[in-house]
């Protein structure tokens, strides 16, 4: 009886695009049912599995954050444990009253006044009576909205409305607490309230369910995580455990992403250039020991090999190298012309090198784009932007993600020390 | 007593003040920014009675006689049964599908849904009912110790409209045909159920009139009203197993398809 909830080999099967909701669509469909006995072991046409074979078990007071990618499953778990909806196949089992924090204004009615909807979205969210009776001046109080209490709803503002709301779901004092992305609701004196009553609520030992992508949130309340993906669990452990793996999952995304744009672009380009005086035949990318690879990890150097072949004689060109952010923000760059104007000219097959040394760029997927300029025109004679490098973020997490880790120095000095003895520290970080 | 009861039909019970939630908002919603307010109650009956009275008089044209005024009595009886129930119907069909975004969004037994949709209902006949003893002086109609079987079988009326109001709100929720099928046979519903004329007015008709639940029940309430007597103890026994028959059969069918209403609707 340890346990809050146990999910045991869950699965859940949906219906692409629209369902007959007439009877001439349904009566065929009713009869090939009849004599389709074991229907629901099997995919039908246009079905799929949401939740696949999902088990696990969360315990009392224990804190669980769900994650991944959007349509990986998590709300459909979350509508299985709230009994809304049920599974095809599988057992669960809940022990204790549970309450949701999901969109906390679906029982109100527009016509109602603030009190009544008070009661109505209480009794909804399983309150008896009495208990609203008890509970009815801290609701209001929570809320702020005191003086409006005998106005009906409609005449609420969306923030006064959503706010009511939170306070009638926060006082439902559950055993277990389902969370999805609600959190940020009102204005900042509200969110603070908010955050105060979710850490009495997790001091109260009430188990905890959070849905949310933001991981900031993820890794500061729950211990355990549970990683879902294509509507099965693929990794469940701590917190700082599942996180990176999250993160593979988000930049293997992008990457495919890339991957499908560079596949569109090239199919074009080739086309539009057909007597390119110069090609780009290869680009390699070396680490600071020499060797290939695309993964890099925070702290390593990037060097690149271009190799290019020059049918004619092309005076001064410009060799430029883009490493372009998944989301298309250009982090680094690297031109020929701008502080060593080398390279006369070029004519037949050769290599050129650069070296760009440590970069600290933040882990994510990158693209690197190689282009080679005409001087006077600045006219793209090749582009090629068919390389990615992935930089992983060994130890740092990416909840707070930036741009480029520079290399940093943080000095202390305690101005009024516990000792006699004056102490400095000093912290260095250069990811050698 | 918690034994006997089927897990559902506790659940709610335990669920009763969302049930009593639910139909105090159905009923301040309907009568909200209404100058009326509740007087609209009362406007459905009285349009059908006059309605009534108008069919009346032709009868009694037709046959060459004078219209027994007293008939307005029994046929109020006889009307408010009606309306309640066909209001009910009507609110009970649209009582899932209207509150789509809680039954996607929140657990209750949705049962409630129906209930408290029939349970508003039940309201307006209930103040509906206040002109009843007001007719009764003003037509100094002879009241009878039968007339303690009324309240009886109103309760028969409740049960049979609460299991069709069940059973059609889940079917409208899979089929929104439901809704147009049930509108049809509610307008036209009210002749060929004897509630502005007598079952015995239509010879060996009368027989199938009575096959209809509602109609035996109305006409078990002609009987008391109109000729002071007992109702027919056969009809009555019939009236009262279709009516919890058809209470159990709705509970049946909603909640056996219930855990498929979010994902469908």
């Amino acid at each position: 009886m340890n346990d809050s909830m146990k999910f045991e080999g869950i699965w859940k099967k949906f219906r692409r695009g629209e369902k007959f909701n007439s009877l001439r669509d349904a009566i065929p469909a009713f009869f090939k049912n009849a004599l389709n006995t074991k229907a629901e072991e099997i995919l039908a046409d246009q079905e799929f599995w949401a939740v696949k074979d999902v088990s696990f078990s969360i315990k009392k007071g224990e804190v669980v954050g769900i994650m991944g990618l959007n349509g990986a499953g998590k709300s459909t778990i979350l509508k299985l444990l709230s009994r809304i909806m049920f599974p095809t196949r599988g057992r669960i089992t809940i022990h204790g009253r549970l309450s949701a924090l999901i969109e906390v204004t679906a029982g109100f009615h527009p016509d109602l006044t603030g009190r009544e909807n008070v009661y109505l979205n209480g009794a909804i969210l399983g309150m008896k009576r009495k208990e609203i009776d008890a509970k009815f001046d801290q609701i209001v109080d929570f809320s702020g909205i005191a003086e409006f209490i005998d106005t009906p709803v409609k005449r609420y503002s969306s923030g006064m409305y959503s706010r009511l709301g939170f306070s009638v779901a926060a006082h439902v004092d559950p055993e277990i607490l389902l969370v999805d992305e609600v959190l940020s609701v009102g204005d900042i004196s509200f969110q603070a309230r908010c955050a105060e009553k979710m850490r009495d609520l997790l001091k109260s030992g009430v188990t905890i369910i959070l849905v949310s992508h933001n991981l900031a949130l993820i890794q500061s309340l729950c211990q355990r995580a549970i990683l879902v993906d294509h509507g099965q669990v693929l990794r469940d452990g701590t917190t700082i455990e599942v996180l990176p793996h999250y993160e593979n999952i988000v930049l293997k995304m992008r990457e495919d992403m890339i991957h499908r744009r560079i596949e569109d672009t090239s199919g074009r380009g080739i086309k539009a250039k057909v007597h390119n005086p110069v090609m780009i035949t290869g680009v390699g990318l070396f680490d600071q020991l020499g060797q290939s690879k695309n993964r890099f990890q925070l702290g390593d150097e990037l060097h690149l090999a271009i190799h290019y072949r020059a049918i004619e004689r092309i005076e001064s060109p410009i060799f430029s190298v883009e490493i372009i952010r998944a989301d298309g923000v250009v982090c680094c760059l690297a031109r020929t012309d701008v502080n060593n104007p080398l390279l006369p000219y070029i004519q037949g097959e050769g290599r050129i090198k650069l070296d760009f040394g440590v970069l600290n760029l933040g882990a994510g997927i990158y693209q690197v784009k190689v282009v080679i300029y005409d001087q006077v025109t600045m006219h793209p004679y090749v582009t090629r932007a068919e390389e990615i490098v992935r930089f992983d973020a060994g130890g740092n997490t990416i909840v707070y993600q930036p741009i480029f880790y520079p290399p940093s120095r943080w000095e202390i000095r305690h101005l009024n020390p516990p000792s006699r003895e004056k102490v400095k520290t000093v912290y260095e970080n250069d990811f050698q | 007593m918690k034994i006997l009861l089927p897990k559902s039909l506790r659940e709610i019970l335990h669920y009763r003040d969302l049930w009593w939630m639910l139909t105090l908002r159905d009923i301040r919603i309907r009568y909200k920014q209404a100058i009326m307010g509740f007087l609209w109650a009362l406007f459905m009956p009285i349009v059908a009675i006059f309605a009534g009275i108008l069919i009346k008089k032709a009868m009694a044209f037709m046959a060459g006689q004078a219209m027994d005024e007293k008939a307005i009595v029994a046929m109020t009886f006889k009307v408010l049964p009606w309306t309640f129930f066909a209001s009910s119907i009507r609110f009970a069909v649209q009582s899932l599908v209207g509150n789509s975004s809680l039954i996607t969004k929140i657990y209750f037994p949705r049962a409630v849904l129906p209930l408290s949709a029939v349970s508003a209902c039940f309201f307006d006949f209930l103040i509906a009912a206040l002109i009843l003893p007001v007719l009764i002086v003003i037509f100094r109609a002879p009241v009878n110790l039968y007339y303690l079987y009324l309240p009886y079988l109103i309760l028969l009326v409740v049960l049979f409209t609460l299991g069709v109001g069940l059973l059609l709100s889940a079917a409208n929720l899979f089929y929104r045909d439901v809704k147009y099928i049930v509108e049809i046979i509610l307008m036209f519903g009210i002749f060929f159920t004897p509630v502005f004329y007598d079952a015995n007015s239509l010879g060996k008709f009368g027989t199938i009139m009575r096959l209809n639940p509602i109609g035996s029940i109305l006409e078990s309430i002609n009987q008391v009203i109109s000729f002071n007597q007992p109702p027919d103890s056969g009809w009555l026994s019939y009236a009262s197993v279709c009516s919890l028959g058809m209470f159990l059969l709705g509970f049946y069918f909603f909640h056996k398809f219930e855990p498929a209403f979010a994902e469908n609707i």
